[in-house]
């Protein structure tokens, strides 16, 4: 059983690879789901990650410990958030051009604080033993062999999932996006819970970007999102606004990538080209289905996504 | 309006009157990021050596993680138009647009890196990165044992291919069994993309790898799967002290210290400039003690006939891929040629992508 291959590739090896290899824009497109539905759209995902990344490694090295790493990439993360959320919020800047500057500024700052930490190694992250379970043919693989971080994350989708369609606090989120206006006159804290949203949609960036520069590549290099948080943006669309397409967007996005490297590694010969077109062409058709479906539900981005709140007003 | 224009044209004059007087100005432009600790990593330390070497007389500046294309093209118009007297443009897909914005500004020089377009005031620089490559190849298959080598190659245009060809002759030539994997990932610098590339590559059996990319990620996968692998543009070896074999390193230094002083001198003339080992525009890292005391001879024997003219990594006979003869016995390829290749030789598997 454990070496069945198809196409020379070990499919329990090939999915496993690539579970991993979603994990930086799950996380991040997570974020920004929670971000999207109360109605606030930050596109400074490239920042928080390559922030997150940054600031991981950095506590990571200093510290030695990879959960310090963590908590340190989450904090930053958060606060980068932070900073966006002040401006948008209270100061009623534009969300698109704060967004923006946000990477921009993301980009530019880790480049600054990681100059000294390029060419080190992180203190490695310990796989959990999962004693015989890691043993068995082909689950062992595809279910027992990640590090914790995995787990957390894909537990962390159910949250999610379960917090906006089953919690008081999801709903009221919801509504928020959906209609400022009305969730204000019913006495909701718009700006409240939208800042917490943003802060949450931040420190998950951030995880994100550590996941990459700790566990995935694993080192500090300038720029090495490159484009990440893009494509988590892109993956939140893809997933029409709900969690557990966005994981099956964030393991075909991945899946994709990887196969037409294996591909290539294995010398078959379809043009590379056509295989790194494949997730995008695969997000538009995606895309003109679910309009296709034609009723309202299936493509809902929250109505109020993007607009800027005054109670004042 | 009118009014707003001749004070910038006044404006623009005076600058340039003033700038006589000053230091030359020398811009960079770069690919990636300066801490890729690749490519872009050994331009600038070319320019930190500009700067130690020449001191006051100068004025450097750069623009890191340019993208090649238009946007490269606003930011040397820019260059040019905050005068800057030499501008050296480090990317192939530069091309292009040094060429465009040269002709907008005949007074400034331009030195594009890589490419075969040049004018009255843009000359080429490349490096026989082919050379060190030969050397990888022939360390790659005498100490490879599943006989598979990985190689992470960025886009199918003739340096590539030709680092590719020259690695195969090398490792084909002292091993008749080796087979060499290529996966293409369509970019200079993608770390995480690097990384799953390296990683697809081991798991179809290499354990060497050798890579066209800028970034140590596939270095750091080496080291994690306890394979061996060949630094790029750089020493790469704090990335996989136990993999890192040895490294090819571009040594853009003394170009940039002799082309920047015939500036200086008014003796500044386009032209084309192919420097390799011999000239020592591509050196070799320090071996590893994890190649045999024998293939580190053979090594630097390679080494040192490539530096004195003995020996040519193309040197015939050599087959294109497709059976044709490209080479005779003895014959030795033109640089033209060389400059143009878009095939690869007799035993790769595979096509290039179009």
């Amino acid at each position: 059983m454990r070496d069945v291959e198809f196409l020379g590739i070990n499919p329990a090896v090939f999915l496993s690879t690539m579970v991993v290899a979603a994990m930086p824009v799950l996380l991040a497109a997570m974020g920004e789901l929670i971000v999207e539905k109360s109605g606030v759209l930050n596109l400074g995902v490239e920042g928080l990650m390559i922030i997150g990344a940054v600031c991981g490694f950095i506590v990571s090295v200093e510290t030695g410990s990879p959960v310090a790493g963590l908590l340190g990439a989450l904090l930053a993360g958060a606060i980068l958030a932070g900073i966006f959320g002040l401006l948008t919020q209270y100061f009623h800047a534009s969300q698109v051009a704060t967004g923006l500057a946000l990477t921009l500024f993301g980009l530019g700052l880790s480049a600054l604080l990681g100059q000294s930490y390029t060419g080190i190694r992180p203190p490695d992250f310990s796989i959990p033993n999962f004693g015989v379970l890691s043993e068995l043919p082909v689950i062992g693989i595809l279910l027992f062999s990640y590090d914790f971080l995995v787990y957390f994350s894909l537990a962390l989708v159910v949250g999610i999932w379960w917090f906006l369609n089953h919690s008081r606090t999801g709903l009221a989120l919801r509504a928020i996006g959906e209609n400022h206006n009305a969730a204000h006159s019913l006495g909701y804290h718009v700006i409240r819970v939208r800042l917490v949203a943003i802060l949450f949609g931040g420190a998950c960036g951030g995880l994100g970007g550590a996941y990459l520069a700790l566990i995935r590549v694993p080192q500090w290099t300038e720029g090495m999102t490159a484009g990440a948080g893009w494509i988590a943006l892109a993956l939140v669309v893809f997933g029409s606004w709900r969690p557990f397409r966005v994981v099956l967007g964030a393991f075909l996005f991945g899946g994709v990538t990887l196969l037409q490297l294996n591909l290539q590694a294995l010398g078959i010969a379809i043009n590379p080209a056509y295989l790194s077109m494949t997730p995008y062409i695969v997000t538009i058709a995606a895309l003109v289905v679910i309009s296709g479906m034609g009723s309202h539900a299936s493509l809902r981005a929250p109505a109020c996504l993007g607009k800027p709140f005054d109670a004042t007003k | 309006m009118k009014k707003i224009l001749m004070l910038a044209a006044a404006f623009l004059l005076t600058a340039s009157i003033s700038s006589v007087a000053d230091p030359l100005k020398v811009g960079f432009i770069y690919v990636g990021p300066t801490g890729d600790h690749g490519w872009t990593y050994e331009h600038d330390q070319g320019r930190i050596a500009l700067e130690a070497a020449l001191g006051d007389q100068i004025e450097t500046s750069f623009v890191e993680s340019v993208p090649e294309g238009a946007d490269s093209e606003r930011v040397l118009t820019q260059m040019a138009l905050s005068g800057h007297d030499l501008i050296y443009t480090t990317s192939f897909g530069y091309m292009d647009p040094t060429i465009n914005v040269a002709q907008k500004f005949p007074d400034v020089k331009f030195e594009h890196a890589t490419g075969y377009k040049q004018a009255d005031n843009v000359a080429t620089y490349s490096a026989r990165f082919y050379e060190g490559r030969a050397v990888i190849g022939h360390i790659a298959g005498r100490v490879t044992q599943s006989n598979v080598i990985g190689y992470i190659a960025s886009f199918p245009i003739p340096e590539v291919i030709r680092g590719i060809n020259s690695a195969y002759l090398h490792a084909k030539a002292v091993n008749p069994d080796v087979e060499m994997k290529i996966v293409w990932v369509f970019s200079w610098f993608d770390p995480a993309k690097e990384a799953d590339a390296a990683q697809a590559l081991i798991d179809q059996g290499a354990d060497i790898l050798m890579q066209h990319t800028d970034s140590p990620a596939a270095m750091n996968i080496a080291e994690d799967a306890g394979i061996f692998a060949f630094g790029q543009a750089s020493d790469m070896s704090k990335f996989g002290p136990n993999a890192h074999l040895t490294a090819i390193i571009n040594n853009w230094g003394p170009y940039y210290v002799e082309r920047t002083n015939a500036v200086i001198d008014g003796t500044w003339t386009s032209g084309d400039t192919w420097d390799g080992i011999g000239a020592e525009m591509v050196k070799m890292g320090p071996m590893s003690d994890k190649i045999p005391a024998e293939v580190q001879q053979e090594a630097q024997a390679l080494i040192a006939a490539i530096a004195n003219g003995d020996y040519h990594p193309f040197t015939g006979p050599i087959s294109r891929q497709d059976g044709s003869a490209w080479l005779n016995d003895g014959e030795i390829a033109d640089d033209g040629t060389l400059l143009g290749m878009n095939f690869y030789v007799e035993g790769i598997e595979g096509d290039i992508p179009q």
